[in-house]
């Protein structure tokens, strides 16, 4: 059996013919050449293929890519907005998240939805988030380092733009 | 690369379109829900449905509510969902307790609490939190439906009573108490359980009125403990029963070797495992009935 599908992926929609056991992980990197997210263990260990579907992360490799037809996929290729990189992009340069940068995609999709839900997560929360995410490099200091550097950026930058608009009445 | 054998794909888009798709493609088609452990299992070829009936659009099987003092989950409701619900936590902190421990974040947005008890898998969590508070399965099929105690769910490991052409669409528990927890060993963070219990309890005058115990990997028939139950119900909620309770587990309970473990230790777990899950849910009781405490 062959069907005809149509995945919304950052903000592009997608229209292809695939077999349904084609799972989502493959869809996006052989599909539609989207091969930022990775793709490791196949058994929905080791968070490599993290992706949003409708705003929530799953693995991708544990995802039929029928399953995700008509709806919204967030990859890692959609996190760089028009001014630049993504805060937790720019966190893992600044704090060396990452080393060999398997596991990164889904550490950075995992750690913007934290950040999203979570504008202040602690150290334990960082770390319960990634729990499902594996890093054979880092030892994972560096990676809580850099979604609290971008929680922190984004919470000044926020504070900011606050001040600035308080001047703006107060003149 | 792990990839399942060649299947037809359908899209339920309600509960009677799901039945009249299980009717149509019979005893070869499955029903997918977050895919979780069906999918991994026709990766390794070991389940090759003919077709399968994908239920996640059927948004009337994802709500929690109460209803005459009873919680009713859907069959779709993801983990994620049973684990920040305000309700659940509220009226059964053993489900709160369980989730906390169940794979990790990103998988427990996806899978489901039917899925997790029609997988059937020895060592689910769910089942044992289930079995502990007495719920109830409602299935339906073409011909109506039928309600079924958690407690006979299980026909054995990987086997429930769901038949071709049902589909489980609601878990039911009466509120009768409140004080519930639920504690597991793992090897790390997000493993299945090597070991683990629930346990709920109601008192009346000092007494223990009602005492579910459930148990996950331990072999125990139908996820809990019958006889750990009958001798603590009747006496009172002391330090000394509960370890025997823990005793008595341990004895009828069927634990296997396997890579999480040897038996004896298994057996131990079981002991300290129950002990200790009936006073966490003490201290609960206590703390939701301050006028009549228990020891
Ligand atoms: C990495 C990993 C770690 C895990 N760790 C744990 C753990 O520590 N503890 C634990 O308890 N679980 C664990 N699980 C299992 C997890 O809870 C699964 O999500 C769950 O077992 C299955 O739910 P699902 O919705 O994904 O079911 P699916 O995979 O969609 O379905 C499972 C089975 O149930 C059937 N089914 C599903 N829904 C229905 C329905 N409504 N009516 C009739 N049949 C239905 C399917 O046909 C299939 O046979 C883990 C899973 C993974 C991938
Ligand atoms: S490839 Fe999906 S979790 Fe490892
Ligand atoms: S940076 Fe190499 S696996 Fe994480």
């Amino acid at each position: 059996m062959i069907m005809e599908v149509t995945v919304t992926v950052n903000g592009h929609a997608y229209t292809r013919t695939i077999e349904p056991r084609l799972l989502l992980t493959h869809f996006l990197r052989d599909e539609l050449g989207l091969t930022g997210t990775h793709w490791g263990c196949d058994t929905s260990n080791c968070g490599t293929c993290v992706v949003w579907l409708d705003d929530v992360p799953v693995k991708s490799c544990t995802v039929l890519a029928v399953m995700a037809d008509g709806r919204q996929v967030r990859t890692v290729e959609g996190l760089e907005g028009a001014d630049g990189l993504d805060p937790v992009q720019q966190g893992f340069v600044a704090c060396h998240g990452l080393q060999c940068g398997f596991c990164t995609p889904g550490m950075l999709m995992t750690a913007r939805w934290l950040i999203d839900h979570n504008p202040a997560p602690s150290e334990g929360d960082i770390r319960e988030a990634i729990s499902g995410q594996l890093c054979r490099c880092t030892g994972y200091e560096n990676i809580v380092r850099s979604v609290r550097w971008a929680a922190e950026h984004e919470a000044g930058v926020r504070e900011h733009t606050v001040e600035e608009a308080g001047t703006e009445v107060q003149a | 690369m792990q990839v399942p054998a060649q299947f037809r794909y359908e899209k339920a888009s309600s509960v009677e379109h799901a039945l009249t798709l299980l009717d149509r493609f019979g005893a070869e088609s499955r029903v997918v829900a977050g895919g979780h452990s069906l999918i991994p299992m026709m990766k390794l070829r070991l389940a090759q449905p003919e077709a399968l009936i994908d239920i996640n659009d059927l948004d009337e099987l994802a709500t929690i509510s109460v209803e005459q003092s009873t919680l009713c989950i859907g069959a779709l409701v993801r983990h994620t969902d049973l684990l920040s619900s305000a309700l659940v936590g509220e009226h059964f902190p053993i489900f709160a307790d369980a989730e906390r421990v169940i794979a990790d974040p990103v998988v427990r947005n996806r899978g489901t609490v039917g899925g997790s008890l029609c997988q059937a898998d020895p060592s689910e969590d769910l089942s044992a939190a289930f079995a502990a508070v007495r719920g109830e399965a409602v299935i339906q099929s073409a011909d109506g439906v039928r309600t079924v105690p958690v407690r006979e769910f299980f026909v054995g490991p990987y086997q429930t009573v769901v038949e071709p052409g049902e589909l489980l669409v609601q878990l039911r528990v009466p509120i009768r108490s409140s004080a519930s927890a639920y504690l597991k060993v793992e090897r790390r963070a997000g493993d299945w359980a090597v070991a683990a219990a629930g346990a709920e309890l109601r008192l009346a005058d000092g007494v223990l009125a009602e005492t579910g115990i459930g148990l996950t990997a331990l072999g125990a028939p139908n996820f809990h403990a019958s006889e750990a139950e009958d001798f603590l119900t009747g006496g009172p909620a002391t330090d000394e029963r509960f370890a025997e309770a823990g005793r008595i587990a341990a004895r009828h309970c069927n634990p296997i070797a396997d890579q999480r473990g040897p038996e004896a230790y298994k057996r131990h777990l079981a002991a300290t495992l129950v002990d200790r899950v009936l006073r966490v849910a003490r201290t609960r009781w206590n703390g939701l009935h301050p006028e009549e405490e228990a020891r």
